[in-house]
C-alpha cells in the first residue's frame, strides 16, 4: 500500500491518551521474564518525564492467562478485573494502564461487554460486593503501557544519547516491530493504528531513528497460544509459528525486533535458541540471532542506560552485536554480576547460537 | 433445538460473537492453529450453527476444540463479525461443565493446567510465578533461563525486583488480604466449583484408564499423542 493510504488508516485509529496521572498494573509474564523492563518503564515516566503513575501492592494478576487456559470462568475473570478497578477508584485515579497485552485485551473485552450488556456489569458489581465488599468506577481511559511511550516518544527522543542508527554507515537500523495479538486484533479501535497498521511501536522506532521493515508475516501470531505453550506436549505449535515469522523476516536482514507484548518477546527470543540448537539455523549475522527487545529496553538504551541495568543479560539472544553497531558503551565483564558486583555463576554457552 | 445448543447460546461470547457464518474460510486462512493442527475453525462454527445436539456433543468430546491458540486473529478478519476464537472459548467452557473434556487427549490437559495456574493465583496472586516455573518443564528457556532459575534471588535483586518483598514492585509479595479476596471471588463466581469438577472428572477418567492421578497428569502434560498435527 502507498504511504498516503497507510497514513489515512493510521489517522482513523488514533486513540486519546491522557498526559498524566495513571493507575498502573503489572504483567505476570513481564515481571517473571523481563523484570527490569517494568522498573525501567516507571523510572523513565517518573524521573525523565516527571509523570505521576501510581501502583498499589494490593493489585494482583488479572487472571487472564488462567482464563485463556479455561481454568477460570469468564465471570471470575471479570470480577478480578472489577477488583482492580475498585483499587483504582479507591486510589482516586481514573486513567488505567496495564503492562500486559493479554490483560489489555481482556480489559477492552470486559468494558465492551459491559457497554453492550449492562446486566453483565450489574452482575459483576454484585459478585464483587459479595466477595470483597468493594465498589468501582470504570476507568475513564484505558491504555496499554506501550501507548504511553508512544505518546511520549518524541520527548524520549529529545533526551536520547543514542539513535537507532548504524554508527559506521549512518544508516537507520532495520527494525521488525511485533505487536501482541490481543493489543488490537480483537478491538482495533482500542489500539494506536488499529489492527492492520498498528503504529504504536513503529512510531517509537521511527522517532528513535530506526526504519521499520514490512515483511509478509508481520502480523502473524508469535505462537504463544496459551495452552499451546503452557503444556509441554503442545509446544511444537508455539515454536512452529515463531519459526514461520523468522523465515519470513530473514530476507529483509533485520537488525533487531521490538515487541510490546512480554510473551511475544520471550518466545521470539527463546525459540531462536531452540531452532539453532535443533537445526543449527541462526537468523542474525555471523551465527548470532536477531536480538529481541521490549519498548522499555529500547527507550532505556537510547537514553544511555547501562544495558545490564535494563536486564539485557536475561535475553538468550546476545545483544552485544547490536550495541556495538549503535556504538553503545557497556562493560562486558559486568554482564552476569549480581548487585554490587557480586560474583554469581554465568550461563553455559549454547551449542549452535553464538553468544558473547 | 437441543439442550446443548440452548446452553451454548446463553454464553455471552456466543451471544456477542456468533452471527451467521457465510463459510468464506477467511478464518481458516489466517488461523495459526489451522496451519499446525488438523483443525478448521469454519467447520466448528458450522457445527454450532447447525443447532444439532448430536454433532455438538461429539465436538465437545473431541480434540478439535482444544487446538485453537486464542490469538483471535480470526476476529479481525471475519467479514460478518463472527469470532470463532470466542466461540471456541464458549465450547471449551461447556465441555468442562459437562465433564466431556476428559474424553479427548487435549481436553485431559485441563488438570495439569488447573493445578499449576489456579494454585499460582490463589497461593501467590500471579498467573505465572518464578518459583513454580521449573526449568525441567521449560528447557526452551535456554541456558540463560537455567541461569536465572539457579540464581533467582540474585538475578531479581540485580534487576530491581522486589521478589516476595513487602510494598509495591516487581513480583512483590501479594498481601494476604488480597489473596483472600481472590479466593472469595473464586468461590462466588464458580471457579472453585470448576476446579472441583475438573479434579473429580479427571480422577474418574484416570481410574478408567488404569492410571494413578500422578501418571495421568504426567501423560497429559508430556505426551504429544498421535495424529493431531498436519504433516
Amino acid at each position: 500500500m502507498i504511504k498516503e493510504g497507510k497514513v489515512k488508516i493510521w489517522s482513523d485509529y488514533q486513540k486519546e491518551i491522557p498526559d498524566d496521572h495513571w493507575f498502573y498494573v503489572r504483567s505476570c509474564i513481564r515481571q517473571n521474564f523481563f523484570p527490569a523492563a517494568e522498573v525501567t518503564f516507571l523510572k523513565i515516566l517518573r524521573e525523565e518525564l516527571g509523570k505521576d503513575i501510581y501502583e498499589t501492592p494490593r493489585h494482583t494478576t488479572c487472571g487472564g492467562i488462567a482464563y485463556h487456559l479455561e481454568c477460570i470462568p469468564q465471570e471470575t475473570q471479570m470480577t478480578i478485573i472489577a477488583r482492580q478497578f475498585a483499587l483504582m477508584t479507591e486510589a482516586g485515579y481514573e486513567n488505567y494502564t496495564c503492562s500486559c497485552v493479554t490483560s489489555f485485551g481482556l480489559y477492552s473485552e470486559t468494558l465492551e461487554t459491559w457497554h453492550e450488556m449492562p446486566e453483565v456489569e450489574a452482575k459483576i458489581r454484585e459478585n464483587l460486593w459479595k466477595s470483597c465488599r468493594m465498589e468501582f468506577k470504570v476507568p475513564k481511559y484505558l491504555a496499554h503501557t506501550s501507548d504511553l511511550f508512544y505518546k511520549f516518544r518524541n520527548d524520549i527522543s529529545a533526551k536520547a544519547k543514542y539513535r537507532l542508527v548504524n554508527k559506521e554507515t549512518g544508516e537507520p537500523l532495520k527494525v521488525v516491530e511485533h505487536i501482541g495479538c490481543h493489543y488490537a486484533k480483537m478491538f482495533p479501535s482500542k489500539g494506536v493504528g488499529g489492527a492492520e497498521y498498528p503504529y504504536v511501536l513503529a512510531g517509537m522506532a521511527e522517532s528513535w531513528g530506526g526504519n521499520i521493515i514490512d515483511y509478509p508475516e508481520r502480523r502473524h501470531c508469535c505462537g504463544y497460544g496459551f495452552r499451546q505453550y503452557h503444556v509441554k506436549a503442545n509446544r511444537g505449535y508455539s515454536l512452529s509459528n515463531s519459526y514461520k515469522k523468522f523465515e519470513s523476516m530473514e530476507p529483509y536482514h533485520p537488525d533487531m525486533i521490538i515487541t510490546n507484548c512480554p510473551g511475544c518477546h520471550y518466545f521470539m527470543d527463546r525459540w531462536q535458541y531452540v531452532i539453532a540448537e535443533q537445526t543449527r539455523k541462526t537468523y542474525g549475522q555471523n551465527g548470532y540471532g536477531i536480538p529481541v527487545f521490549t519498548y522499555e529496553e529500547v527507550a532505556g538504551l537510547t537514553l544511555g542506560y547501562n544495558p545490564w541495568d535494563l536486564g539485557l543479560q536475561t535475553h538468550q539472544v546476545a545483544v552485544e552485536p547490536l550495541l556495538d553497531k549503535i556504538g553503545i558503551e557497556y562493560n562486558a565483564s559486568e554482564k552476569y554480576l549480581g548487585t554490587g558486583g557480586k560474583l554469581i555463576c554465568t550461563p553455559e554457552f549454547p551449542m549452535s547460537i553464538k553468544c558473547c | 433445538m437441543g439442550k446443548l445448543y440452548d446452553r451454548l447460546v446463553k454464553d455471552i461470547r456466543i451471544k456477542e460473537w456468533l452471527k451467521a457464518c457465510i463459510n468464506c474460510g477467511v478464518c481458516v486462512a489466517i488461523c495459526p492453529a489451522a496451519e499446525f493442527y488438523k483443525y478448521n475453525p469454519k467447520t466448528i462454527v458450522n457445527i454450532v450453527q447447525s443447532h444439532d445436539d448430536e454433532q455438538i456433543e461429539a465436538l465437545l468430546k473431541s480434540d478439535n476444540i482444544w487446538y485453537c491458540g486464542e490469538c483471535m486473529s480470526c476476529m479481525t478478519r471475519c467479514p460478518r463479525k463472527n469470532a470463532p476464537g470466542m466461540i471456541i472459548m464458549a465450547l471449551r467452557s461447556l465441555s468442562i461443565d459437562m465433564g466431556y473434556f476428559v474424553e479427548s487427549e487435549k481436553g485431559r490437559q485441563q488438570l495439569p493446567l488447573q493445578r499449576t495456574f489456579c494454585s499460582n493465583i490463589l497461593d501467590y496472586g500471579y498467573c505465572v510465578y518464578p518459583r513454580t516455573f521449573a526449568y525441567e518443564d521449560h528447557p526452551e528457556s535456554g541456558t540463560v533461563g537455567k541461569w536465572i532459575s539457579d540464581n533467582l534471588e540474585d538475578v531479581h535483586k540485580r534487576l530491581g525486583s522486589n521478589l516476595d518483598g513487602e510494598g509495591p514492585g516487581v513480583l512483590r509479595k501479594i498481601p494476604k488480604e488480597s489473596l483472600d479476596d481472590l479466593k472469595a471471588i473464586f468461590d462466588v463466581t464458580g471457579a472453585t466449583a470448576r476446579m472441583k469438577l475438573v479434579e473429580d472428572a479427571s480422577a474418574k477418567k484416570a481410574q478408567e484408564m488404569g492410571l494413578s492421578i500422578e501418571e495421568y497428569v504426567k501423560k497429559a502434560f508430556n505426551d504429544p499423542g498421535h495424529g493431531h498435527t498436519n504433516e
